[in-house]
């Protein structure tokens, strides 16, 4: 038996050309046509996921993702399909829903639990847990308006994982909170996940897809394009969302090629690995890391640019390097050649998550993208300082006088 | 907490009930404690501000209306008659003002959250009876000074209450949700309730008249005509030497039992009754002043099909109030 079940589930909303508020307009003008466009936001989808699974959705803004979730939550109401949840249901749509900055966050522990669906008696039996697991002992009787967004964030992620719920809804919640917050809370569904809890999981970090789920869906305007394999899902979301920059910037290469997905070289993996080599999901401020792409050669090609970004989980581009900056001419590749790319760097990163982009270009009169990965893997630095800069550079002061 | 399995045939969206009664309980329970509790204990000097509005209209009314004209004179206790209206008339401004943009406000639940959308309106109304219970110890302070002596009589209040609160709820369930559709409802509550505030008897003390009596507040006394009648209801003037009888004024006693079917007058000259007690020609029962207990039966079918129709309309807009909002 699935733990969710969507037959042929389709949402539309009405957007109104004239959208009258008020009793007197509707008064003074009745005869007036009620037209309106049908966004169909969620259009005819169905997916079986089974229990215990680590279920991604993806999708560009707008494409309908939040929709489906709303859906799922019962939140909005479907018009067509069918939808079931096997168990208790917990949306982490947003956090904190119900929260009162004033009340103390004891008192909002409690509401907030409630909102979620446990009784007065549950609520209060796992408040010491919930209150350790957020870490925030010392700020019991604090207002909320007194605290800081990161502790919020950090009280209402524990409530919302205490409820137990069978069935986790999760809406890329943890773009906020510090980075080793942001690791335990992924640790926290992978535990859940072990314990057979269902988890579906809405994101644009196509790092965390292939981390954590076992299976991905990709909506685009409110269809399903693909299912399956986290990481081929992940490729058909880039092709989505970068295939149309790869096409603008590749105008000058030939019809044959731009009718069609072929590339003279793909990119099919990319992560981060410690100095031994092994694969990493997290890293210890300063201790030295390296970003390896691996990339499929279609076509013969010759000097080809492999380049590496790396941004902060704000988007900015904290670093980026091409061999062509830093390493020289790439020599000379075979169609169906195999190439592991590995960019070894010092990491001055401050404690975040950070996603590598990784491209391969012609060099040449301009950039000539082939392939280019968005945020295909992701990587958490934690320890160090909490400095306000993005990266904590070695440096040493010199104070002179006189 | 038992599993939410939500059954094939079950609607799925959102819905004004939910399928747990007792997470409709306790939900309903938390929301409107938490308001009361903020409203309390949230600013400085919370519950006397919160009692100081109802309390601060009373002196100027009683003041108005014993020195200036002389009501209060002529009728006994005319202070706790006044006083007691008045904080039922707050409960129910209260509650359905609150209803009306009270879905606006709980907007960050209702976009976020899965639970029956009943719980909105139904919180405030509850939020509002929490604070008539605590501004109900006032009344019962100023009865006893005023020398009245506590009897059985006294529990009949909760009943009444329980009658209004049921109106209110009522009200409140129907403005909510028009509300999300017609943002207008809010000036429209506005003007109605004003209305209903003049049209029942909360400044003016109850009276009766019915074809056994000769008249109202006492016996021997009629009215000169239907223009002196408004004053003497307000001024409560004891008629004096005017010999018109009382058969002539029909239209004033049809105007007078109409005004008792107002179920906010059936309330509130019930709870006058039951707190103060009847004397002769003031303070009827409510049965009484419209003229025998079956024609009671009008207001309290008013509240009942007020109540029903709100809960049929609540329960037809419920899925949709969050992507109206």
């Amino acid at each position: 038996m699935p733990a969710v079940t969507i037959q042929g589930a389709s949402k539309a909303f009405k957007l109104h050309h004239r959208q009258y508020h008020t009793l007197k307009e509707r008064a003074l003008h009745p005869f007036q046509a009620r037209t309106y466009d049908l966004l169909q936001a969620v259009d005819n989808v169905s997916v079986d996921i089974a229990q215990g699974e680590f279920f991604g959705i993806i999708g560009r803004n707008g494409s309908g993702k939040s929709t489906l979730l709303k859906c799922l939550a019962g939140i909005y109401d479907i018009d067509a399909g069918k939808m079931h949840v096997r168990g208790r249901l917990s949306p982490f749509i947003e956090l904190g829903v119900g929260f009162n900055l004033d009340l103390t966050a004891r008192d909002n522990v409690i509401l907030n639990a409630i909102v979620l669906g446990l009784t007065r008696k549950e609520a209060k039996a796992r408040f010491d847990s919930i209150i350790a697991f957020a870490e925030l002992e010392d700020f019991l009787d604090m207002r909320l308006k007194n605290y800081s967004s990161g502790m919020s964030v950090r009280l209402a992620f524990s409530v919302a994982i205490q409820v137990d719920a069978d069935v986790l809804l999760i809406d890329e919640v943890l773009a906020v909170g510090d980075a080793s917050f942001q690791q335990k809370c992924f640790d926290e569904f992978q535990r859940l996940k072990k314990e057979g809890r269902t988890i579906l999981f809405v994101t644009h970090d196509m790092g965390a897809i292939q981390r954590f789920c076992d299976r991905a869906l990709l909506l685009e305007k409110g269809r399903v394009v693909a299912i399956g394999d986290p990481a081929d899902v992940a490729h058909r979301y880039n092709a989505l969302n970068f295939g149309r920059t790869v096409h603008e910037l590749s105008d000058d290469r030939s019809d044959d090629d731009r009718r069609t997905d072929y590339r003279d070289a793909d990119i099919t993996d990319a992560w981060f690995e410690d100095a031994a080599g092994a694969r990493i999901a997290s890293i210890p401020h300063r201790e030295a890391i390296a970003v390896g792409v691996q990339v499929r050669f279609n076509a013969a090609l010759d000097d080809p640019s492999f380049g590496v970004t790396i941004r902060n989980n704000a988007g900015a581009t904290v670093f980026a390097t091409t061999t062509e900056w830093s390493y020289g001419p790439t020599g000379h590749f075979a169609a169906g050649e195999l190439v592991t790319v590995r960019v070894r760097l010092e990491n001055w990163f401050t404690p975040a998550s950070y996603t590598v982009t990784p491209s391969i270009a012609r060099i040449g009169m301009g950039s000539d993208t082939i392939d280019l990965r968005a945020d295909l893997a992701t990587i958490i630095v934690h320890g160090g300082r909490f400095t306000t800069g993005v990266v904590d550079l070695p440096h040493e002061f010199e104070i002179q006088r006189g | 907490m038992s599993s939410q399995d939500y059954g094939e045939g079950k609607r799925y969206g959102p819905s004004a009930f939910g399928d747990d009664l007792r997470r409709f309980v306790s939900l309903t329970y938390t929301l409107a404690s938490t308001d009361f509790k903020l409203t309390y204990f949230g600013s400085f000097l919370g519950y006397f501000w919160s009692l100081m509005r109802p309390l601060l209209f009373f002196g100027v009314l009683y003041f108005v209306f014993t020195d200036i004209f002389h009501v209060g004179t002529n009728v006994p206790n005319y202070s706790v008659e006044l006083l007691l209206g008045i904080i039922l008339w707050t409960f129910f401004l209260q509650s359905t003002v609150g209803s009306v943009q009270s879905m606006l406000s709980r907007e960050g639940l209702l976009r976020k959250m899965r639970f029956p959308r009943l719980v909105v309106p139904l919180a405030i109304t509850l939020t509002s009876l929490f604070q008539l219970t605590t501004n109900l110890i006032p009344i019962f302070a100023l009865a006893l000074i005023r020398g009245i002596n506590p009897t059985w009589a006294w529990f009949e209040l909760i009943p009444v209450v329980a009658l209004l609160a049921i109106l209110a709820s009522g009200i409140g369930m129907l403005l909510s949700v028009l509300y999300v559709r017609a943002r207008d409802i809010a000036p429209i509550w506005d003007v109605t309730s004003q209305l209903l505030f003049y049209a029942s008897p909360i400044i003016y003390p109850v009276f009766y008249y019915n074809h056994h009596t000769t008249s109202y507040y006492g016996k021997d006394c009629a009215f000169n005509s239907e223009s002196d009648t408004y004053l003497n209801i307000l001024t409560g003037k004891t008629c004096g030497a005017s010999n018109v009888p009382v058969g002539n004024n029909l239209h004033l006693h049809f105007i007078g039992h109409f005004l008792m079917t107002n179920p906010i007058a059936a309330v509130i000259a019930q709870a006058r009754h039951a707190l103060v007690g009847g004397h002769e020609g003031v303070n009827p029962s409510a049965a009484f002043a419209l003229g025998g207990w079956e024609y009671a039966l009008i207001p309290v079918g008013i509240i009942l099909v007020v109540f029903a129709v709100g809960v049929v309309v609540f329960h037809h807009e419920a899925p949709r109030i969050s992507e109206n909002l």
